[in-house]
């Protein structure tokens, strides 16, 4: 009975999607206010049913309900609650499923927190956003139907894939999918603003904290992937150029451009056809990222079912909304004129080449994880591109972003003279280059690339703490300056240092990590990167739904104990999988990280994986940096006073008034340069 | 910005739809071999011993097949997916009397040994290939893979990665009994 409830709840968002799809977006034509009133009930009403939908689905994986076939699939009795309820999105159709429902839910969010937009504007947005979700109820009822019936009812489960029963892997894809899903509030704000043909200060200022956070989610959920797969794979990497992970590490480049992009059009009225052609362009990678893990098209360390049908939906509905979206662009975004000038010396340079130089990342990647099905397609065999492509192709990128991130942060917006400038800016490079030389010689070995990492990421925060010096420096009151400066240029400043740390993880941890697979049998030692690793004990262990052989060692360096670790294999009783559980000792500087192999001689011995990787916490505190500075800088009170002030004068009915509406939130936030006027609905 | 610039994203795009267009219908699981239907690469290696401790077991020369229909099977004892594969090679032993043969890539003699006597033997012969040498000539390209000869030592078909229940009844067994059709 629950799971009909629920398809009947999916069938009913359906109907109420392409109503939001369609009768807003007549009304917005027509001029019709009633017709586009009905965008934001109608927005709430799908959130209310997809949710209804994905609450019968979590039941029926709580309830242990195996009469319907994906429960069936990936739950099974002995599957602990937690993972029970993060299963419901560890399948093809569920994880659909909650795509439509982070979906919902952001449409619903957009209605309740934009009632200070304009009208059409408004209208278009919501109607965009249901039309998106129009695709993806499709896909879920016509491809992916999560509560089809298996019948004779097993009396169990075939139980969750064990490589997602870990609380990291549970949730990093709600993470990725916040994110992903996030960018179509941005690309509805895009394709809102090239059908009526304008961008104002005010609908920029609107973009920014949601584009933030659905950036914020998107970097914490691939970090939280990476950090997964170090743990779990056995393998001691932390990214593996995966077609999977590209598919969310394009998305991520893109929108990285897409939040500085959206900074400088909001501020200085610059770059506005760009940045509607980055929030299109983020929201394709999504999909197309989607398309890739979905359509079974790449090979991938991701198993997932390929299923013809399902790609050639996804494929045609990517055909209609990128194909629809690059037409308008084509034809309408000479009409996004923007009006400020700058010159060669300014932020909005910096900006504008570290915008180029990312959207030239994502498409080397974008190449790199195509290329092998361009081959095959155009007949020449089968291929892969490896990690030496990326690596060779992205990390001489990196390093200009990186030098322009320092350069960008100290340079004014519209102007600056490199006269006063290159003093402190020589001064700063120089010191960076020097500090950067000193500790990679005093405290690890010379490396070429090492001091050339480090000073960069000196370079960000000198330049970053210079950045807020410079802002303090000149106010009278200097207790009340901090207190004054805004959330946004903290939240700016802490993502940039986070980024230096992130560099400085990747780097030490790529030159400098010691690794050796030895044979050990138990009371035997080994010594890597200056720490002796002794085979104390080999013990069996059982879980709740698995047996394991757990590995004790113990670690000494320099005659002192620095601890235990103990490394398992698990062996899962359903699924009659075998999973590498490897022991890390995490350390703020160092890692020590050990997995257990294969036994060898039966069980006497085993061989033993053993990596000392210096600095490796950084790359994940560094990326919880960026993300915590995405939040803040959405939290800024610039974006709330907006829209508790048009709360007050929210009452309006008729367009004429609404348009009022806009101009008033238009013109009291616009601090510096609100140089476009809304114009009034209609026309 | 002049429009033919505005329509290079979506021109880019539509190029990139077509190429995911095509390769819905292709499947990367499938490696073609070029050998497929060309003479099998000769070769002699060492045979593997069956018993532990005995590491050699005297030369096997790939000519000696000719004549016979025979399956050559890939495998490592590092390799993962041959264990789920395994079960199928046993039954396929089982089921056509024909000889399949293990080329053992890249492996330690010992390992070897001891993942056949844990996990059971349908091997005719067992090939030490131990530095890849034989695999390099074969064009592996990731273990497992299997290949299917014929009577006149030609490669007739290629099973990249595990034989599952599916390879071996839909694939490797109708391609068998099909081969040994054509001599009768």
């Amino acid at each position: 009975m629950i799971p009909e409830l629920g398809h009947f709840a999916l069938i009913l968002a359906l109907c109420t999607a392409i109503i939001l799809a369609v009768v807003p977006m007549l009304g917005s034509f027509t001029g019709h206010s009633g017709l586009m009133a009905i965008a934001r009930p109608a927005a709430s009403a799908q959130a209310f049913f997809v949710s209804l939908a994905y609450a019968c689905l979590t039941w029926a994986f709580i309830s242990h309900d195996f009469s319907v076939l994906y429960v069936a699939n990936t739950s099974n009795t002995s599957l602990p609650l937690v993972y029970r309820i993060s299963g419901v999105w560890g399948g093809h159709e569920g994880s659909i499923l909650f795509w439509c429902f982070i979906s919902a839910l952001w449409t619903g969010a957009v209605a309740v927190f934009s009632r200070s937009l304009p009208q059409v504007l408004l209208a278009r947005v919501l109607a965009v956003l249901g039309f998106v979700s129009v695709g993806f109820l499709l896909f879920v009822l016509l491809t992916s139907n999560p509560f089809e019936r298996l019948f004779p009812v097993p009396l169990d489960g075939a139980s969750l894939n064990p490589l997602l029963q870990d609380p990291g892997m549970a949730i990093h894809p709600p993470m990725l999918y916040l994110g992903y899903v996030g960018f179509s509030v941005a690309f509805a704000f895009a394709i809102a603003a090239l059908i009526g043909g304008q961008l104002d200060t005010a609908t920029l200022r609107w973009m920014r904290p949601w584009t933030n956070i659905a950036w914020m989610f998107l970097t914490l959920g691939i970090s939280l992937g990476s950090w997964w797969a170090y743990n779990e794979l056995g393998w001691g990497g932390w990214w593996f150029w995966d077609p999977v992970e590209n598919a969310s590490f394009m998305p991520w480049l893109v929108g990285t451009a897409l939040i500085h992009s959206l900074a400088a059009s909001e501020k200085r009225g610059v770059f506005k056809a760009w940045t509607v052609l980055l929030a299109v362009l983020a929201f394709s990678l999504s999909l197309l990222g989607t398309f890739l893990v979905r359509s079974g098209v790449l090979t991938s360390v991701h198993s997932f079912a390929a299923d013809p049908t399902r790609g050639l939906y996804i494929l045609l509905f990517l055909g209609v909304v990128v194909g629809g979206s690059l037409v308008l662009y084509a034809f309408r975004s000479h009409r996004l004129n923007s009006t400020a000038t700058y010159e060669l010396v300014s932020r909005e340079t910096a900006l504008l080449l570290n915008n180029v130089l990312l959207v030239v990342a994502c498409a080397a990647v974008l190449l790199g994880t195509l290329y092998p099905l361009f081959v095959d397609a155009l007949g020449y065999g089968k291929m892969s591109v490896g990690e030496q492509y990326f690596n060779a192709v992205f990390v001489p990128l990196m390093l200009p972003i990186l030098f322009i991130v320092g350069l960008g942060a100290m340079l004014n917006w519209k102007r600056d003279k490199m006269k006063g400038r290159s003093g402190p800016l020589l001064i700063l490079a120089v010191l960076s280059v020097v500090t950067a030389g000193v500790l990679a010689t005093q405290l690890l070995s010379f490396s070429f690339a090492a001091v050339a990492s480090l000073a960069l990421a000196i370079w960000i925060t000198a330049s970053t703490v210079f950045g807020i010096v410079h802002r303090i420096r000149n106010k009278r009151k200097r207790l009340s300056a901090v207190m004054h400066t805004p959330a946004a240029f903290w939240g700016m400043s802490i993502a940039h240092v986070g980024l230096a740390v992130f560099t400085v993880g990747v780097a030490l941890t790529s030159i400098y990590t010691e690794e050796q697979t030895v044979r050990m049998e138990v009371n035997t030692t080994h010594t890597v990167g200056g720490y002796t690793f002794t085979f104390a004990a080999l013990d069996e262990v059982r879980g709740k739904n698995f047996n394991a052989i757990e590995g004790r060692f113990n670690v000494e360096r320099d005659g002192a104990d620095v601890g235990t670790i103990s490394a398992q294999k698990r062996f899962y009783d359903v699924r009659r999988d075998t999973m590498t559980e490897a022991g890390i000792d995490a350390g703020f500087t160092r890692d020590l990280f050990i997995a257990l192999g294969e036994p060898l001689e039966g069980g006497q011995a085993w061989s033993v994986r053993i990596q000392t990787k210096p600095f490796i916490r950084w790359i994940w505190l560094g990326t919880i940096f960026m993300g915590l500075g995405g939040l803040l800088a959405a939290l800024d009170r610039r974006y709330r006073t907006v829209s508790s002030r048009s709360k007050a004068a929210k009452t309006s009915t008729g367009k004429a008034k609404s348009a009022l509406d806009s101009m008033v939130a238009g013109s009291m936030a616009s601090t510096a340069t609100a140089t476009d006027t809304p114009r009034s609905s209609g026309a | 910005m002049n429009i033919a610039l505005k329509l290079l994203p979506l021109a880019l795009f539509v190029a990139i739809a077509a190429f995911l267009a095509k390769g819905l219908s292709l499947d990367p699981t499938q490696l073609p071999s070029p050998l497929i239907d060309k003479p099998a690469p000769e070769f002699t290696v060492a045979r593997l011993g069956r018993e532990p401790g005995d590491p050699s077991d005297g030369d096997f020369i790939s000519q000696d097949m000719l004549g016979q229909v025979w399956v050559l099977n890939v495998w490592a004892s590092w390799c993962g997916p041959c264990i789920a594969e395994h079960p199928y090679l046993v039954s396929l032993a089982q089921q056509r009397p024909i000889p399949v043969v293990g080329l053992n890539y890249k492996d330690e003699p010992g390992d070897a040994q001891q993942w056949l006597a844990r996990y059971g033997d349908p091997f005719a012969h067992v090939l030490d290939d131990r530095d890849g040498d034989v695999g390099l000539d074969w064009g592996v390209y990731g273990v497992p893979e299997t290949f299917v000869i014929d009577q006149s030592g030609r490669v007739r078909y290629k099973h990249v990665g595990p034989v599952d229940e599916v390879g071996l009844t839909q694939k490797l067994i109708p391609i068998i009994d099909q081969l040994q059709k054509e001599t009768s």
